[in-house]
């Protein structure tokens, strides 16, 4: 009968820490190269040059259909192979995932921007507004104010995602609590830790999106 | 041509939408300070029409001439540049039937938006300018308010000062009561009256035929992507020459009789 024994996650508190901090940091930045990313792709989507919109397809796709594993571990070890780019592990990892989640982002994006009426487009060039402008006040707005649960849904798995940092031995909470594991032989009670860790943070976002998705279904 | 200078000229006009030929040879003049009324049944292309005068739709072939901005379609067609698009369009006002407010602005937010950023004009002088037009569709009270707390038709009066906050040459109206419960048609034919009274040169299309009568100096009849009849309102409304003028009107009307109102 195995003995649980939490006491010894006492003596890792500052490792898991740290690793919190990293991940937290790491969900932030490439929440923030996702949705540029994201942004740009969809923008592209949309365009009425077929270039660019193959180009962004493309993109997309090959984020999309592959592994994130596959893609860190590519972006880390096959980019200076191939094209000489050399990265840090934390630059290959940042790229990476900011593309996945950039993929998934500009497909929210792209559906947010066509979801909202045409006669909106209409009244704002009508107005003398050029595309760009009527895109950046009249129609983004909206449609962020619509796609915002499902941009938030996919930031919650881009949380989860950043533990697959720790194959490139980025220090992020999943790496420290490897390193706790291996060093107390106590590897069922840290990964629990870390468990609850992702829990604790996700949890109330969760509850915040389901609340946000509930009023503006309230609202329309 | 009469004295007055024409303010909008469209000449030999044809658009098609895939197999569809919607607008087939459409010449049309619209004077200065000219009220232009555009009936026809669903499907006669009269919308279509009203949205090639600001290019929301793009003509094939023809010329369309509003103020002293012409511009060519046809097989030499230059490609339209965005920001020439946009500079005559600020120049035409146009106000749709589904109203086509910006939900996420408040009422003064709407009116001020595009002489903000298209115009440049300074904030302040946009709010004064805003709310008296406001003012004039009886709608300064409700500047602080969305939208959607408005009813329908002041929702349109608003859109319909959305557009003037502009200043346009001319004003374009797309069937504007025809999403209104019957009761609030008036308000918003009110408003349009005020502005036919200013001097103001509009075209109207419209399914209110004792407004078009009362309202419009000159009555275009189109079907199927052609005008068939065209003239002075009370005359070609009450004694119309061809006959598909004279079916359509007495769905609406009874011909001649002038104090008949509109139950469509």
């Amino acid at each position: 009968m195995y003995e649980w024994d939490f006491s010894i996650l006492w003596g890792y508190r500052w490792l898991f820490l740290q690793g919190l901090g990293v991940t937290v940091a790491f969900t932030a930045a490439t929440i923030a190269g996702g949705l540029t990313i994201g942004m740009t792709a969809a923008i592209c989507l949309l365009s009425r040059f077929r270039i660019l919109r193959g180009i962004a397809l493309g993109f997309i796709e090959i984020f999309r259909c592959t592994p994130v594993l596959v893609q860190l571990i590519w972006c880390y070890y096959a980019l200076p192979m191939i094209a000489g780019i050399e990265m840090t592990p934390i630059t290959a990892s940042l790229l990476a995932l900011s593309c996945y989640g950039g993929s998934f982002y500009a497909e929210i994006i792209r559906g947010g921007i066509v979801s909202i009426d045409v006669g909106q487009s209409e009244a704002a060039s009508a107005l003398g507004m050029p595309p760009g402008l009527a895109m950046r006040r009249i129609i983004l707005p909206q449609a962020l104010r619509r796609m915002l649960p499902a941009l938030m849904n996919q930031s919650i798995l881009q949380f989860k995602n950043t533990s697959l940092v720790s194959v490139l031995a980025v220090p992020d909470l999943v790496y420290q609590g490897q390193i706790a594991a291996h060093d107390s032989f106590r590897p069922l009670e840290t990964y629990t830790a870390v468990a609850v860790a992702y829990f604790a943070i996700l949890f109330p976002l969760t509850l915040y999106v389901r609340s946000r998705e509930r009023r503006l279904g309230a609202a329309r | 041509m009469t004295a007055k200078a024409s303010m909008i000229e469209i000449a030999r006009l044809r658009k098609r939408f895939g197999q569809l030929e919607v607008l087939k040879d459409i010449n049309l003049q619209v004077e200065q300070g000219g009220v232009v009324a555009l009936l026809g049944p669903s499907g006669s292309g009269k919308s279509t029409l009203l949205r090639c005068m600001n290019l929301l739709v793009h003509p094939d072939d023809g010329t369309i001439r509003v103020g002293e901005t012409t511009f060519r379609f046809g097989r030499s067609m230059e490609q339209l540049k965005a920001k020439s698009l946009a500079a005559f369009r600020s120049r035409t006002g146009m106000v749709f039937q589904s109203f086509n407010l910006f939900p996420h602005m408040s009422v003064l937010g709407n009116v001020i938006e595009a002489p903000i950023h298209v115009k440049g004009l300074d904030r302040k002088i946009a709010i004064d300018q805003a709310m008296a037009q406001l003012e004039k569709v009886g709608l300064a009270d409700r500047a602080a308010q969305m939208p959607d707390t408005l009813s329908g038709g002041q929702k349109q009066r608003v859109a319909i000062a959305r557009a003037l906050a502009m200043e346009p040459e001319v004003m374009l109206f797309d069937e504007v009561t025809s999403a209104l419960d019957p009761e609030l048609v008036g308000e918003v034919l009110q408003a349009i009256q005020k502005l036919a009274a200013d001097g103001m040169t509009m075209v109207i299309v419209t399914h209110e035929i004792p407004f078009a009568r009362d309202v419009a100096d000159r009555v275009v009849f189109m079907r199927d992507g052609y005008v068939v009849e065209e003239g002075p309102a009370r005359e070609v409304i009450d004694t119309p020459r061809m006959d598909a003028t004279r079916t359509f009107l007495s769905h609406f009307h009874r011909v001649g009789d002038r104090t008949s109102t509109a139950t469509p």
